[in-house]
């Protein structure tokens, strides 16, 4: 592959940025201006002297191939990472030709590269080794158990507040307001079960969400029911259920499905943040596999995870699934090259097809709210003050979802169809289509909506 | 059915509902109405035990709930709306695009806000990269629109280039969002392409029906290709237009105007509305072959004469001899009667003769002199000014070079060149009658004696990138303010011309002012420092411009 060929886009490095101040200030400078004795190796570090407001110029590296993402080191004092120096140097190199050269690395750069690698290697050595003696099984067991009591509590003690609500009628729990459920949300954070206190909040915005919140409040309301249930009898389920009923409660599980190795096509990444913690999603889809898997990276408030996959490059990477029916969750084990541009795009199936998959999903995880699908040939059409994806070559169509419709990406998911067929990679999901990333029907990259 | 989840459930949507899936629809209705109310109000059907009602409500729910999300189905297509029209210009080279996210990431309020240290201002370099990418003929990638609208909206200035840049998709998309409907305002006929020469009953349709916007663009895009045709358009409905319409029709005549058009404009000489007869007249004294003009000189020449006997035979000296009344002829011809207030009627009448005369005229009524002898002769009795500055104004409107470099005298002159009567606003406008580079010239030679803190204006109006010498002049000045000790901010807008003007191979001969010096005494705390970081970003910009030159421009 040509050095051209490997090198990101502007859009790719710039979603590396912890937040739009660093964006801003690295999109400043990625031009040679401040640059000196930049270059690039084969085997993917990048480094160059950018010069500060000081007299030494600071000296940035950057490691693109690495396994668990990109790596920096800039001795600027930023505490932002990546700073933006590691932005613009990316940047220069992803923008102009020749920018930043092949060659050899100085030492300042090798020996951090170095020592990284070296600190992997013996991390890997250590897990291996750490792995065959994990501590004390029998304090890990009693552990387990005392967390499952806890859970026990909790989930009969939500039951508990259930009836009492159905008992008094939900238009009760409209005048109760959001207390209640802050209340109630704590007490599952107590138990440990923090699926479950995700819920409970959650069930809290509802009576002031607009009309038809009593259905959705019923409908919310019965699936914590269920999944409740499903905890207390998790004895009796077969074992893949049990483990998604784990899974929804909160239970950490670990990635310990067979690794499969594939070339991973990066469809989407987001954040959703709340006050103390950013997810990070991001979408893959194996080219060689035909699966999708989800990979989850998280970050303190307000911080960027630290994992970042840019869309539309391909990796080359083993993942192994977490337990749980229907769970498309994965870990991302051994990456074999750094990623890389493709010519790839994810196989498409009309709306029909996507909402019965969506069903079909329900089967293995009731409490699934939408699963990724790809869609070809849509166009996105205004429905009154709605938008929604019309099958070019039919009669269907799937409504976006409310959130999907204020955001910015929609303008951008019009704008690339120009009222032309589409294909849109998304979620979909009882609440309608959330579009994450598109491609045009010609020749052209992926175009990220989120 | 109340409330159902966006796609719709199976129950709503199909076109033959068997009785079981209308009866599952109604079951659900029915939970909903319990839920509501409470199991103590009211029992779901088939349940006995009062204390297990609301278990076996929500168990019901559960059960329905699923049902329900796994049976949706996709709701109808809305009506198909009109595609975008085809844009048939050549995609941006991928190097461009990137530069171009990267710029458009770069908005206002997009955080960092204070001192704008190293960093190039990349916001101020959209309007070049639009200029270029235009000239070159580039397609905008579709999905740079929104950002492309969201900075145009925010920025009127940019706006005609970011909608020429756009294209037809952007209009396509502002009918769908009202944040971006300007651009339909901005586009005659809402983005509708306009008639061409082949098209001439189309062309009269629209020149007889179209709305007021769409008019104007019709005629100004005929004058372009080819002035009679639209002289021939406006005449054939004049008597019939509105009065500020007249006016502004008359307006896009400028374009393009020569001596065919006089009889028409003479006509309009005798319009109702004062504002058309004033634009007629300005039009035709820019005419210097015009009957007008001829009229003008002859009332000019009137009152301006050589007088031999003022001073010593050697210095003639130029005598002024003021209109005593505006007649009706001198008001038809465009003089306006009413002085403004604090200006003496004779004098206001005076200056209007002048500037409306042809330059010629002078040379021959003041002995065969050139225009810079006859600017060099002393005028009797305080009357220099007044004829200066019309002369200036002539110059400007007949655009005549020998005129503007006569009053604009030589550069280096101690108020530089020009009589006193000359502000820098109107040298400014003398320059605009130069080639841009006897102009690039004139003002390198203003900066080498007068520095820069005049220079702001002139600047304006030298053409982009700067020439060699004009260039070196700035920087040369920028760097003995740098020398004095002052602060660099006094100079931000001769700093913030200088990254978008100067001309990015300069970059190499600035290397050497961005280190930072030792301070000297006499130097504002700090300075240094500030001019290093300000040279920095002059010369990051400047790289950044060369970049976006080659990616534009590489085929």
């Amino acid at each position: 592959m040509t050095q051209q060929g490997v090198r990101w886009t502007a859009d790719q490095v710039l979603a590396l940025a912890p937040d739009t101040a660093s964006r801003k200030a690295g999109s400043k400078l990625g031009a040679a201006g401040p640059w000196s004795e930049a270059g690039s190796s084969e085997e993917g570090t990048v480094w160059g002297l950018c010069k500060g407001s000081g007299s030494k110029p600071y000296r940035t590296v950057i490691d693109i191939a690495d396994s668990t993402g990109p790596a920096y080191k800039c001795s600027c004092p930023s505490r932002k990472f990546p700073c933006k120096h590691a932005l613009g140097l990316l940047l220069l190199w992803a923008g102009e030709d020749g920018a930043v050269p092949r060659g050899q690395a100085p030492d300042w750069a090798d020996e951090w590269i170095e020592g990284r690698r070296k600190r992997a290697d013996d991390k890997r050595a250590e897990d291996a080794a750490g792995s065959a003696s994990a501590g004390d099984p029998e304090a890990a067991r009693r552990r387990a158990e005392r967390r499952a009591e806890a859970i026990t509590a909790g989930a009969s003690e939500l039951e508990q507040r259930l009836t009492d609500l159905l008992r008094g009628g939900l238009a009760s729990a409209e005048q109760r307001g959001y207390g209640l459920w802050e209340e109630t949300a704590a007490r599952m954070v107590d138990a440990q079960a923090p699926g479950l206190a995700a819920r409970v909040r959650e069930l809290g915005a509802i009576p002031s969400s607009g009309p038809g919140w009593p259905v959705r409040l019923l409908e919310e309301c019965a699936l914590l029911h269920l999944l409740d249930q499903g905890w207390l009898r998790r004895a009796a389920l077969p074992d893949a259920l049990a483990a998604t009923v784990r899974y929804r409660i909160g239970l950490p599980g670990s990635a310990d499905g067979p690794p499969v190795r594939d070339r991973w096509l990066v469809l989407a990444q987001y954040d959703t943040a709340d006050s103390r913690l950013t997810t990070r999603r991001i979408w893959l889809y194996g080219t060689e596999s035909g699966r999708t898997a989800l990979l989850l990276s998280y970050g303190a408030a307000g911080r960027a995870p630290e994992l970042t996959l840019p869309v539309g490059l391909s990796l080359e990477a083993e993942l192994s699934a977490y337990p749980g029916a229907g769970q498309l969750r994965a870990a991302l084990g051994e990456r074999f090259a750094a990623p890389a541009p493709t010519e790839f795009r994810p196989p498409g199936v009309d709306v029909a097809r996507a909402v019965a998959r969506y069903g079909e999903a329900l089967r293995d995880d009731p409490w699934l709210s939408s699963r990724p699908v790809t869609l070809a040939r849509v166009i996105p059409t205004p429905d009154g003050d709605d938008w929604q994806l019309a099958d070019a070559d039919g009669e269907f169509a799937l409504p976006l979802t409310p959130a999907a419709r204020s955001r910015s990406g929609l303008w951008r998911l019009v704008a690339l169809s120009g009222g032309a067929p589409v294909t849109v990679f998304g979620e979909c999901g009882h609440r309608g289509f959330s579009p994450l990333t598109a491609w045009p029907e010609g020749p052209g990259e992926a175009v990220t909506l989120c | 059915m109340t409330g159902t989840p966006a796609p719709t459930p199976g129950s709503t949507s199909a076109p033959g509902t068997t009785s079981a899936e209308a009866s599952a629809g109604s079951h659900w209705e029915e939970l909903v109405t319990v839920a509501l109310l409470g199991t103590t109000r009211r029992a779901p059907s088939g349940v006995t035990s009062r204390g297990d009602a609301p278990a076996a409500l929500l168990d019901a729910a559960a059960v329905e709930t699923v049902r329900r999300r796994a049976g949706m189905r996709p709701g109808r297509a809305a009506a198909r709306i009109e595609p975008a029209a085809e844009d048939a210009r050549p995609a941006l080279p991928p190097a461009a695009a990137r530069r171009l996210t990267m710029l458009l990431a770069d908005r206002p309020g997009a955080g960092s806000g204070g001192r704008r240290g190293t960093a190039p201002d990349l916001m101020e370099l959209l309007p070049q990269w639009l200029a270029t990418a235009n000239r070159q003929g580039f397609a905008a990638p579709p999905q740079a629109l929104p950002a492309l609208l969201d900075a145009a909206r925010g920025r009127t200035d940019i706006r005609p280039a970011v909608l020429a840049f756009a294209g037809p998709r952007a209009l396509w998309l502002a009918r769908l969002n009202a944040d971006w409907r300007f651009a339909l305002r901005a586009a005659p006929g809402g983005g509708a392409v306009l008639p061409g020469p082949e098209e001439p009953e189309r062309m009269r349709a629209l020149w007889e029906e179209g709305l007021f916007a769409e008019r104007v663009a019709l005629l100004a895009a005929v004058r372009a290709r080819d002035a009679g045709a639209a002289r021939d358009l406006l005449s054939g409905t004049w008597a019939s237009e509105r009065a500020e319409d007249r006016l502004m029709f008359l307006d896009s005549l400028r374009t393009g105007l020569g001596a065919a058009d006089e009889p028409f404009l003479e006509r309009a000489l005798a319009d109702r509305s004062r504002n058309v007869r004033a634009t007629a007249a300005e039009l035709l004294s820019a005419l210097p072959g015009s009957a007008l003009a001829g009229r003008m000189a002859e009332r000019a020449e009137s009152c301006v004469a050589i007088d031999h006997t003022h001073g010593t035979h050697t210095t003639p000296t130029i005598a002024v001899e003021a209109p005593h009344e505006c007649d009706s002829g001198m008001e038809r011809d465009g003089v306006v009667v009413k002085a403004p207030a604090g200006r003496g009627e004779r004098s206001w009448w005076f200056g209007q003769l002048v500037e409306a005369a042809p330059l010629g005229t002078w040379s021959r009524r003041l002995g065969g002199r050139t225009p810079e002898e006859i600017v060099a002769l002393p005028v009797a009795d305080d009357w220099q000014d007044e004829l200066h500055a019309a002369w200036c104004r002539a110059a400007v409107r007949q655009r005549d070079p020998s005129w503007s470099r006569a009053l604009l005298g030589t550069s280096a002159a101690p108020e530089a060149g020009g009589p006193g009567a000359v502000s820098l606003a109107e040298r400014a406008k003398l320059l605009g009658t130069l080639s841009a580079e006897e102009r690039a010239g004139w003002v390198a030679g203003f900066i080498a004696v007068h520095g820069l803190s005049e220079a702001f204006q002139l600047l304006g109006v030298c053409a982009v990138p700067w020439t060699g010498p004009l260039g070196r002049a700035v920087v040369d000045a920028l760097n003995i303010a740098r020398d004095a000790g002052s602060y660099p901010w006094s100079f931000s807008g001769v700093m913030g011309l200088a990254e978008r003007c100067l001309d990015p191979a300069e970059a190499v001969r600035l290397e050497g002012l961005t280190a930072v010096p030792d301070e000297s005494e006499n130097a504002a705390p700090g300075a240094g420092g500030y001019w290093a970081e300000s040279f920095q970003r002059l010369v990051t910009t400047l790289r950044l411009r060369a970049a976006i030159q080659t990616e534009l421009t590489q085929r």
